[in-house]
């Protein structure tokens, strides 16, 4: 297969897969790796923000628990949430901008404006006052960030589409008879599949950095969640002297938005129809 | 060359009547209107079963725009078009088109005109299932037919678009449009892009599966030699109007209209001189369709205009039992022959 011949030539793209491949397969296997799975939710106050050792290698925050295992476990909800927020934003976003790209008129200008309303809003604003709203939790930041992140799928499709619905394989595939249905998601879509999960896989980085700042903002995850965002939140008091606290927890969120990004990039420069081979 | 006047006597299967399209013109909201262009002005024409009728003229005279229209997927703005004597115009597109499922187009670029994501299998496939002709098994025998019909064999089913040769595209292009079984095939530029050999040897599949499949051609082309060996009748446009109209043979022999004298003139040639005397006279470029001259389009580059021609649009007259020309001075110029 040459498209993984070529992948596999580029060294940071390589990289990027390797970290969200280990992301993901901590957070399926969390409960099994993580050495004291209870910490999730436990505290063992004498055991309070004792430095990294053989016991603890990570060391332990200050209600004593193993920040190993929440850094560990709090994989398994950054992950759900950049799926999640990804996963809804696309399912809005990419028919919307198939249809408004595809059509002309008022369907196309109505639908590319409230997108640009959607998209004028700010992130972090509207995260804030729908916790405001519905009080802090996973769920309104959920909400927020997939409120203000489909636009940008709409975005991308819709150009693409614009682009596609005037070339000539489409105006061809109209000439032998095709309906609007087929030709929308059998051709247009297809065509204009490869800018979007490159855009969903940085996506995915950029929300967990985003949910992770909620976090701290304690607008997002609640206590005792082993959330990253949350644990650099709640280390803030105890630094510089128990530096562990904040670290590794600071660590898994850049290593996983950076594994996401490298892998975006590198999905970028592949994804050509060019590189489909028979053979 | 073939030669021959239209098909002796076979009742017409396409015809047109007094087509005219406009093309864009538009008034946004609080801005200065556009007015719309005239691509096809009044044009008239049978199609014969069997035959091969070739639409020339320089680009943006309005052929392609022609062609278009008789597929339906482009709505006149007046004028009817007939299929089997039937009307099949004044419909929506999607309409238009359904009722005229028995023509066919294929396009001028056939590596653009096919998705880049599809197998050639897939994509032939794909019209039959649009069309709903026979069952899996039915349709993969008939596309291994079809893809031996054009000369390329069953193992390009897995093949992609850009994995083909020119010549191999304009192959899978042909086939995907003549399993949809259509009588009438629209050939855009059937041609261009190719070098000469693979021309010949693509000239040569378009005229044998006419023969096998009894198909009737309107080919569109400003290639005047490819015309000539393959078309029995000869339309030339000029800014939407049908000039000249007659048997390729007596077109390209006895040119009627200044301007038809003027394009084979400027058709390059491997003989030195053999330049038609006379003809090379063309003046400037083709006007702007947004503003025609009036009378005549062609008055002013012509060599034989006179003030005359300004004052009405010449409509078609007979020049000959089956030749017609649009031009009010034709007997005034003589018949030069020339050769291509």
């Amino acid at each position: 297969m040459l498209v993984l011949k070529k992948f596999a030539k580029d060294k940071p793209a390589v990289l990027g897969a390797f970290i969200v491949l280990i992301v993901v397969v901590v957070a399926i296997f969390a409960p099994l790796l993580a050495p004291y799975p209870g910490d999730a939710a436990a505290s063992h106050l004498l055991l309070r923000l004792k430095p990294p050792s053989a016991a603890h290698p990570f060391g332990t925050d200050n209600l004593g628990r193993d920040i190993l295992s929440r850094v560990i476990l709090g994989s398994r909800g950054a992950l759900a949430i950049a799926l999640l927020v990804v996963g809804t934003a696309m399912l809005i976003g990419v028919p919307l901008g198939l249809i408004a790209g595809y059509s002309r008129g008022w369907l196309s200008e109505t639908n590319m404006r409230i997108t640009d309303v959607f998209l004028a809003v700010p992130q972090l604003i509207l995260a804030l006052a729908i916790a405001q709203l519905m009080g802090p939790s996973l769920q309104s930041a959920m909400l927020a960030l997939t409120l203000t992140y489909w636009p940008f799928f709409t975005r991308i499709v819709y150009a693409e589409a614009r682009r596609l619905s005037a070339s000539l394989f489409i105006d061809a595939l109209q000439c032998i008879g095709a309906g609007t249905t087929r030709i929308l998601f059998l051709h247009v879509l297809p065509n204009c599949i490869s800018p979007v999960i490159v855009r969903a896989t940085i996506g995915m980085g950029f929300t967990i950095l985003v949910a992770a700042v909620l976090g701290f903002l304690g607008m997002g995850a609640t206590p005792p969640d082993p959330d990253w965002g949350l644990a650099i939140s709640e280390s803030r008091q105890y630094l510089p002297e128990a530096w562990w606290f904040s670290t590794f927890p600071g660590l898994a969120i850049f290593l996983t938005v950076l594994g996401f990004n490298l892998l975006g990039d590198g999905l970028r420069d592949i994804v050509d129809p060019r590189l489909r081979r028979s053979r | 060359m073939t030669t021959g006047a239209r098909a002796g006597g076979t009742a017409s299967i396409l015809e047109a009547r007094d087509l005219e399209v406009l093309l864009g013109g538009r008034q946004r909201f609080l801005g200065t209107a556009v007015p719309p262009v005239r691509a096809v002005a009044g044009v008239s024409l049978t199609l014969a079963a069997g035959e091969t009728l070739g639409l020339v003229g320089e680009s943006g005279c309005g052929k392609t725009t022609l062609g278009r229209v008789l597929l339906g997927i482009q709505r006149e703005s007046a004028g009817e078009v007939l299929l089997d004597g039937r009307i099949v115009s004044g419909m929506d597109r999607a309409d238009a088109r359904k009722s005229r499922n028995a023509i066919q187009y294929v396009h001028q670029d056939a590596g653009a005109a096919l998705d880049p994501w599809w197998s050639i299998g897939g994509i032939l496939d794909e019209g039959l299932r649009v069309h709903g002709l026979g069952d899996a098994v039915a349709r993969h025998e008939r596309i291994d037919r079809m893809l031996g019909a054009v000369g390329l064999d069953a193992s390009f089913r897995l093949r992609y678009v850009h994995e083909l040769s020119g010549g191999q595209l304009r192959r899978v292009a042909l086939a995907r449009i003549l399993l949809l079984e259509p009588r009438i095939v629209i050939l855009d530029e059937p041609t261009s892009g190719l070098d000469l050999s693979v021309q010949a040897t693509v000239l040569r599949l378009i005229q044998d599966l006419k023969a096998r499949l009894g198909l009737t051609y309107l080919l569109i082309s400003h290639d005047l030699s490819v015309v000539q060996r393959i078309c029995d009748r000869v339309a030339i446009m000029y800014l939407g109007r049908i000039v000249e109209i007659g048997p390729a043979a007596q077109v390209f022999a006895a040119p009627r209209h200044p301007y038809t004298r003027t394009l084979l003139a400027a058709a390059p040639r491997l003989v030195p001189g053999h330049e038609m005397p006379g003809a090379n006279l063309i003046i400037g470029d083709p006007p702007s369709a947004r503003h025609l001259p009036p009378g005549c389009a062609f008055h002013p580059r012509c060599a034989f205009g006179e003030s005359k021609c300004t004052e009405a649009v010449p409509r078609l007259e007979a020049a000959g039992a089956v030749h017609e020309v649009a031009c009010r001075r034709w007997r005034a110029i003589d018949v030069v022959p020339v050769s291509i």
